[in-house]
């Protein structure tokens, strides 16, 4: 894994298509990448991201990415963490046809760098029973709205539908996780003690005598559990939306995100997005390349970060919320 | 619970979801439209799922009793 094994001498190529808006033209390899198209240690050999926002890729588009890669790229295709599928051994001679072919399906190659990046999220309500939120659907949303926006670092964002949160909305920028706020109602409640056995975070305990449910708010994780294992549907839905997570990342020095809202809804997320990329951007000028977690924690910031959502959160805001807290990986 | 007539019994508590809810349904496609079933299950997984997948298929449970960490639930077949 040394520097040796690199073959280019170069750290620039002449390409016959326009990355992230300029035009055609010589283009850095730093460039390039930023543009989704990745430089390998072979000479003139570059790995080219796809989008696929939330994870779904539909067949039509998932052949073309096969023909594409046969023609083009190796003998495999490598899935990113980040639910990107990536075709490796391009060579940038060949990146027009490439670019040709796949936005004969409507294929985009997605980027790196300094900016809003692709959503990913869990499979969702649509088919997952846990699903609580329709996590697919403001991937598209925000995905089409949001995606390549310029900031200070890289942006991150995810979709979890619930609380089992496999899209790890604590390790993102901002992300969004599903949540049901449990409401009981007396009149249709047998004290049949299942709601409080079905509980997996002891947020409900029955009633010694009446079997009736005790429930500690403290506890909830807002999964539904209770909801779904009422015979008698005296449990039933209350307030739902999403639980917000800002500040969290990975790298060398993790961020642990913090919530900062709960409950918005559906509708309050694009609003959401915007209004904490404008922050970011504002408060992240003249500091180089720094993510929105690190900057939270600087003195002061978590309590103007709130005060700039406060028309967006609304009643829905945490009361002050921590900053995103630091995890040691490297003991 | 005790005024419902019991078509049936199934002891659920030695199966591991899925096969707890898979049980209890083929259990269930063999009784008539109405008929109640008794089930026994323990608390826990098999508790937050065999509910919630009865009421899923159109099943009504109609009487529950606790006994210890087990569950007596009474089913009631439905479409």
């Amino acid at each position: 894994m040394l520097d040796h094994y690199i073959e280019d001498e170069k750290d620039k190529v002449e390409v016959t298509v326009p990355v992230i808006g300029k035009t055609a033209g010589v283009m850095s390899f730093n460039d390039l990448k930023t543009g989704g198209y990745i430089k390998q240690r072979q000479k003139d050999k570059f790995t080219v991201r796809c989008m696929v926002p939330g994870g779904r890729l539909p067949i039509k588009k998932l052949k073309k990415i096969v023909e594409v890669a046969e023609k083009y790229g190796a003998d495999y295709v490598h899935l990113s963490i980040r639910q990107s599928l990536e075709i490796p051994y391009v060579d940038y001679h060949n990146f027009d046809k490439v670019v040709a072919e796949l936005s004969e399906v409507d294929q985009k190659v997605a980027s790196c760098g300094p900016r809003v990046r692709v959503p990913t999220a869990c499979s969702g309500c649509e088919y997952n029973p846990n699903g609580l939120s329709d996590t697919q659907g403001l991937t598209k949303v925000v995905n089409d709205k949001f995606f390549g926006a310029e900031c200070n670092h890289k942006f991150k964002t995810s979709f979890s539908g619930c609380p089992i949160d496999c899209a790890r909305t604590s390790e993102m920028d901002l992300a969004f996780q599903g949540a049901v706020f449990p409401e009981w109602e007396e009149e249709k409640c047998t004290g049949c003690r299942i709601c409080a056995s079905a509980c997996q975070e002891d947020a409900i305990h029955d009633h010694p005598e009446t079997g009736e449910p005790i429930f500690f708010l403290d506890k909830c994780l807002y999964c539904a559990d209770c909801i779904r294992a009422c015979p008698t549907e005296a449990w039933v839905s209350g307030k739902t939306g999403h639980i917000v997570r800002i500040g969290g990342k990975h790298g060398r020095h993790p961020f642990k995100g913090s919530v900062v809202a709960k409950f918005v809804s559906d509708e309050d997320v694009p609003a959401i997005i915007e209004k904490t990329v404008e922050w970011y951007n504002k408060h992240g000028v003249g500091k180089g390349r720094i993510r929105i977690g690190t900057l939270l924690r600087e003195e002061g910031m978590m309590q103007s970060y709130m005060e700039h959502m406060k028309d967006v959160f609304k009643d829905k805001a945490v009361k002050d919320p921590k900053p995103p807290l630091e995890i040691n990986i490297q003991e | 619970m005790s005024d419902i007539k019991i078509d049936a019994v199934l002891d659920i508590t030695n199966e591991v979801c899925p096969m707890t809810f898979v049980k209890t349904k083929l259990k269930l496609e063999t009784m008539e439209l109405g008929q109640h079933l008794e089930v026994i299950i323990c608390d826990g997984e098999p508790l937050r799922n065999v509910p919630r997948s009865l009421k899923e298929e159109g099943h009504k449970i109609v009487g529950t009793k606790k006994e210890g960490n087990r569950f007596h639930l009474i089913v009631e077949r439905g479409s």
